[in-house]
């Protein structure tokens, strides 16, 4: 019991931290521009594969600091030169714009590196056991993960909360002609924030490319988890992204540790013979199945009671 | 705004020019229904590429019946759909063959609209040649007359795996980890009777579902396959869901063997290779590289040698497409009605081990050796290795062909 | 946002003659496209076409934007099917006409039971609950199993239930004329919506929430209400596609089909009642075809919607609209010779890019064929240096007269209103 929970945990916080990475971005964009990004996953993609390219030719690292630098140029070109167009048509056609480019970087992805998955791997320095518990490896690679998490996590507080660039961002969302006049460009700024926002989406790809599959079908594959974990964990909450992404890790570690189904509460009781005719489908579902839907459970009754999300201060 | 009006304009114009596929008049017209975009583009390009490369070689012999045979490509999306209306598509084009072959369902709903259509429009008769999809219902209770499975359905290859597994004594606890959908449920419920049969020494410790293609961390599932203490995992996972699985494995050290369906498919050996299981990860299909068999290999390294980026190809597509054109030999026809008889009941020397198989003419299925075989570091007279891993597959067991038919409920309509 | 409406004298010909003109064009169809395909395809315009009507409801009517509008497409598509399967093992003697009612009140009965928890927000939020209610039933379709029969979905034959005046529904222009009449039917009740008192305060509460519940009216009743509607006909287009496939799978729920249904309305044009019309059936053309001409179909697709996104943002139909004004005011034959001007170069710039991406497509995905190609009938190689210097120059010359040529455009349309202006 002990060994479930205590890997359940760890394997959660793991899992929860790679959410967390991955929608880093996601949430910058959001709270500082307003702009649901559908193509953030793209640009995940984008990161993953540059620093495939990037590992193949002179290794691991220098990919983890060109990718994000080159992904994060596109972003600001694409800012540039697409959605700052799109900007005066409102939020539902930048939110779309970003959906089409979607179609046209899975396609130039899928036409530079072919449709079946690359061999990224994880690089030699970081390729051992980092420790091992109840005969458990956990890699080093993974802890890496869990420290970079944490500190583009610290680092994004810091400099929102702390730093003058950040109370510049902020304000220019509210109240872009007033900042304006103060005489910072904010069209600039915008174009920051979203290279920041892709960077960041990079990053996540170098990163979890190696972990997990580098195909061209990875952005898609994401599906819209990242999106739950902005909305659950508040609309521009950075805080709330954090602890979302903790929440939906452990929940669905949990989860898949759990193998109950309604056959086993009711098994015993004399609703046993009728309910496993009336509900014959979900008689024997374990929870461990359902697992990967709860965090869209979780979207709904979120939004339905506290549509703020856990930590947001203010609704869409 | 007047400028988007011309360029939608323009957009369209342009796209609609080409929109006449240019064919051949006569023809042997082959259409390749499978996704080429999508999730399921990885598969569906080999698919295609071998079909391009097929019909190259049998177009430089002269073709069939003198005709050439062109290749038309129909992207699927891997949907029931889109694959629906492009089966018409197909048809109206003059295509009388269709190959199909990733997805059950796609498969499942093509043979339902060919089933309906043969019967609504005689004299256009159009025949299914399925070359990957192993739903038992195919061949079974959906069974169709203008239907071909090549590849061995869930029951052979289920009856075949535990058959090998029980056959080795080191294997004691055994652990299912499947896809929540009907294809892991029905290999799951095969496999879950053979293990609990009579006279197996083998403990059934899981039986696991995992949510189709939803899942990104598997650690979790590994934690709970390492805390029941199986020392094997068989598995018909295919795609992400096996590569992420076994990566996972990798990681957390789980020491355990691996009894696959789909571990050769794209991208999986380099994955394999990556979580370091050398000689732990088996699968069962209809034949490997590394079989020794000569004219196999230097084919193979013919074919690899046109398509190094994807040097990966299904063996039963070249069995199928080799039947069918023997098929329309002799019956000097490419109508589906005349040739069909022809393809019942054919035998055929398979392409990947030079021995007979069949296709029997009750359920179209068709029967071929099986072959379990490992991936790890190669030896001697294995010269294939996969995806540039250095690793190949070898060699683990072979199943007779006699002793892979398994019974079959089809209750074949034939016009 | 409406269509003209006819001045003062409304006869029945003005009011109606818009009307008879579609149902005229609805039944010479099939004799001017006869191929199977082509009936085919227009048999999944016309499902596409109440669907995305279905859509615009919400997105272009009351300004909410749906991420899961396919769950009712997919509910009734099921129920349909179920229905079909449950009618033919009692012998009941329900003819296949009706069927596609099944479909729409399953999709009224779940756009209620969705809507109550969804529409008491708009914006982001619902969006996301949309999006979240989605992928829940999607999810959900591969466990319910004896529902949704798993991924092979649920099968039906629509010619084994009661035919009436003779129609069995086995040949596809039966089904086609059965689907056009749903299509007109569903298509005249959805425009009339937009008529009445209801469809006047959608508006309102789209433009102006605030304004609307100040002057008395809930917004959420009135959003809910909608969002019920539009599950509706929703319902109805799934009801038809289960007719027209005689098959339902659980992807036609997924979060795929409720992006289509998005990017149809839009790239139609959500301002304008025939946009979402336009949208369907352009862009079930192009998922049709546009796989067969290019294996880069996605990234054209890519292009043509960030295309409307950013210089169209009304859509096809709003584009269309605009020449409304010109037309009215007699200066057509002003701005058409700049049009045509700016059509030309165009269509230059367009091929040189088209040229640039299939040469790409050929070097790299179809690498081991070789470079051997054709592009608008033309045999060229992707290797040789000429193609490539052919592309640039078209594509960049053809550009530059492009926008030069649309500046002229662009006055002489400004020309044009102000004339009218000036005269009125």
């Amino acid at each position: 019991m002990l060994e479930i929970v205590l890997i359940s945990t760890l394997n959660g916080i793991l899992y929860g931290m790679l959410l967390f990475l991955m929608a880093s971005g996601l949430t910058v964009i959001f709270s500082m521009m307003g702009v649901l990004n559908f193509a953030h996953a793209s640009f995940y993609m984008l990161g993953a594969f540059f620093g495939f390219e990037i590992s193949r030719h002179v290794g691991f690292w220098p990919g983890l600091v060109v990718a994000p630098f080159a992904v994060a140029l596109i972003g600001m070109a694409v800012e540039r030169y697409g959605l700052r167009q799109v900007h005066k048509h409102g939020h539902v056609a930048e939110l779309l714009f970003t959906f089409g480019l979607t179609f046209v970087i899975q396609e130039v992805v899928q036409m530079i590196w072919g449709k079946l998955p690359v061999d990224y791997r994880v690089p030699p320095s970081l390729d051992f056991p980092a420790f091992t518990i109840f005969a458990t490896n956990y890699p080093a690679f993974k802890m890496f993960e869990l420290l970079t998490s944490i500190a583009i996590f610290a680092a994004l507080l810091l400099i929102v909360k702390r730093t003058r660039v950040g109370l510049v961002v902020q304000a220019a969302l509210s109240h872009p002609e007033m900042v304006g006049m103060l005489g910072h460009n904010v069209g600039r700024v915008f174009m920051l924030v979203f290279g920041v926002g892709a960077g960041l989406a990079a990053v996540a790809g170098v990163i979890a490319g190696p972990a997990l599959v580098t195909q061209a079908n990875m952005a898609a594959s994401l599906g819209p988890i990242l999106f739950v974990i902005v909305v659950v964990g508040g609309l521009g909450s950075l805080s709330g992204a954090f602890v979302a992404s903790l929440l939906i890790g452990l929940v669905q570690t949990f989860a898949v540790a759990i193998n109950l189904s309604m056959s086993d509460i009711f098994g015993g009781t004399p609703l046993a013979g009728v309910m496993s005719v009336w509900f014959s489908d979900i008689w024997s579902v374990t929870v461990a199945q359902i697992a990967p839907i709860l965090p869209y459970l979780l979207l709904v009754m979120i939004l339905i009671f506290r549509p703020r999300g856990l930590m947001g201060n203010r609704e869409s | 705004m007047k400028k988007a009006f011309t360029t939608a304009a323009l957009a369209l114009s342009v796209l609609g020019f080409a929109a006449m596929p240019a064919s051949a008049a006569d023809t042997l017209k082959i259409g390749y229904v499978d996704p080429l975009s999508g999730g399921g583009a990885a598969a569906g390009q080999i698919g295609l590429n071998q079909l391009n490369y097929i019909a190259e070689q049998v177009n430089a012999k002269g073709g069939v019946m003198g005709k050439q045979v062109e290749i038309i490509p129909y992207d699927n999306k891997l949907d029931p759909q889109v694959s629906l209306v492009q089966v018409q598509k197909a048809i109206d084009q003059g295509v009388h063959i269709v190959v199909q072959g990733n997805g059950s369902s796609v498969a499942a709903a093509v043979s339902d609209f060919i089933k309906k259509f043969n019967s609504r429009n005689h004299g256009k008769e159009v025949v299914q040649i399925n070359h990957a999809a192993i739903d038992p219902s195919l061949t079974n209770d959906k069974c169709s007359y203008w239907h071909f499975a090549f590849d061995a359905n869930v029951n052979i290859k289920v009856e075949a795996m535990t058959n090998f597994m029980k056959a080795n004594d080191a294997i004691k606890k055994v652990y299912l980890i499947d896809q929540d959908y009907s294809f892991g449920h029905s290999v799951a419920k095969a496999a879950e009777a053979k293990l609990k049969a009579e006279g197996s020494s083998i403990e059934l410790v899981g039986n696991e579902f995992v949510p189709l293609q939803k899942v990104t961390d598997f650690s979790p599932y590994v934690a709970k396959i390492k805390a029941s203490g199986a020392d094997s995992v068989l598995t018909a996972n295919w795609g992400n869901d096996l590569q992420l699985l076994i990566k996972a494995a990798g990681d957390a050290g789980l020491d355990v063997n691996w009894y696959t369906f789909y571990a050769g498919l794209a991208g999986t050996p380099t994955a394999i290779k990556q979580a370091g299981l050398a000689d732990k990860v088996f699968q069962i299909t209809e034949g490997v590289n590394n079989i020794d068999y000569q004219p196999m290999q230097d084919a193979v390294k013919a074919y690899i040698a046109k398509y190094p980026d994807s040097p990966i190809y299904y063996p039963r597509l070249f069995n199928a497409m080799g039947m069918v054109f023997k098929a329309v030999e002799e019956a000097g026809s490419d109508d589906p009605v005349k040739f069909v008889p022809k393809l019942e009941g054919m035998k055929y020397v398979d392409f990947i081990d030079g021995k007979e198989g069949f296709m029997r003419a009750d359920d179209h299925q068709y029967f071929q050796t099986m072959y379990i075989s490992g991936l790890g570091p190669l030896g001697e007279k294995q010269p294939f290795d996969e995806e540039g891993t250095g690793w190949g597959w070898k060699v683990a067991s072979s199943v007779a062909v006699e002793d892979t038919i398994v019974p079959t409920t089809c209750q074949m309509e034939r016009p | 946002m409406q269509r003209p409406g006819p001045p003062a004298r409304s006869g029945f010909l003005a009011s109606y003659g818009v009307w008879i003109v579609v149902a005229a064009v609805l039944l010479a169809l099939p004799q001017v496209f006869s191929s199977g395909l082509a009936i085919s395809t227009m048999c999944l315009m016309g499902v596409m076409i109440i669907f995305a009507l279905s859509y615009n409801m919400l997105l272009g009517q009351t300004g909410l934007l749906s991420f899961g509008h396919a769950v009712f497409f997919g509910l009734g598509g099921f129920l349909t099917a179920h229905a079909m399967n449950a009618v033919r093992a009692a012998h009941a003697p329900l003819p296949l006409e009706v069927f596609p009612l099944v479909g729409g009140a399953t999709g009224l009965i779940f756009g209620i039971i969705f809507g109550a928890v969804s529409t008491r927000r708009a914006g982001t939020t619902f969006a996301m609950i949309t999006l979240g209610i989605g992928e829940l039933v999607a999810s959900s379709s591969l466990i319910l199993r004896s529902i949704f029969g798993g991924e092979e979905g649920i099968s039906v034959d629509r010619t084994r239930v009661l035919h009436l005046f003779g129609l069995n529904f086995g040949p596809q222009i039966q089904v086609y004329y059965l689907i056009a009449a749903w299509c007109f039917v569903s298509a005249a009740a959805m425009y009339a919506l937009t008529r009445t008192p209801f469809g006047r305060i959608c508006n309102a509460v789209r433009d102006n929430p605030q304004r609307a519940a100040f002057i008395g009216y809930s917004t959420t009743r009135v959003r809910f209400i909608a969002f019920s509607l539009a599950g509706l006909f929703a319902g109805i287009a799934g009801g038809l596609a289960a007719v027209n496939f005689e098959i339902v799978t659980s992807s036609q729920m997924g979060a795929g089909q409720s992006g289509t249904v998005v990017l149809m309305t839009f790239i139609g044009g959500v301002g304008n009642f025939a946009g979402p019309i336009v949208g369907a059936i352009l862009v079930t053309y192009l998922q049709v075809m546009l796989s067969d001409i290019t294996g880069a179909w996605q990234l054209y697709f890519g292009l043509l919607f960030i295309g409307v996104v950013m210089f169209a943002p009304d859509g096809i139909a709003g584009l269309v609209a605009r020449q409304q004004a010109v037309w009215q005011a007699g200066r057509l034959h002003r701005v058409l010779p700049y049009y045509a001007l700016a059509l030309a170069p165009g269509l230059v710039a367009l091929a040189g890019l088209s040229l640039a991406i299939e040469m790409t497509y050929q070097l790299t995905v179809n690498g081991p064929e070789g470079p051997a190609m054709r592009f608008l009938y033309m045999p060229l190689s992707a290797a040789s240096p000429l193609p490539w210097i052919l592309a640039t120059v078209m594509f960049v010359a053809g550009t530059w007269l492009f926008v030069r040529a649309m500046r002229l455009a662009i006055n002489a349309y400004g020309e044009a209103i102000a004339n009218s202006r000036g005269r009125a």
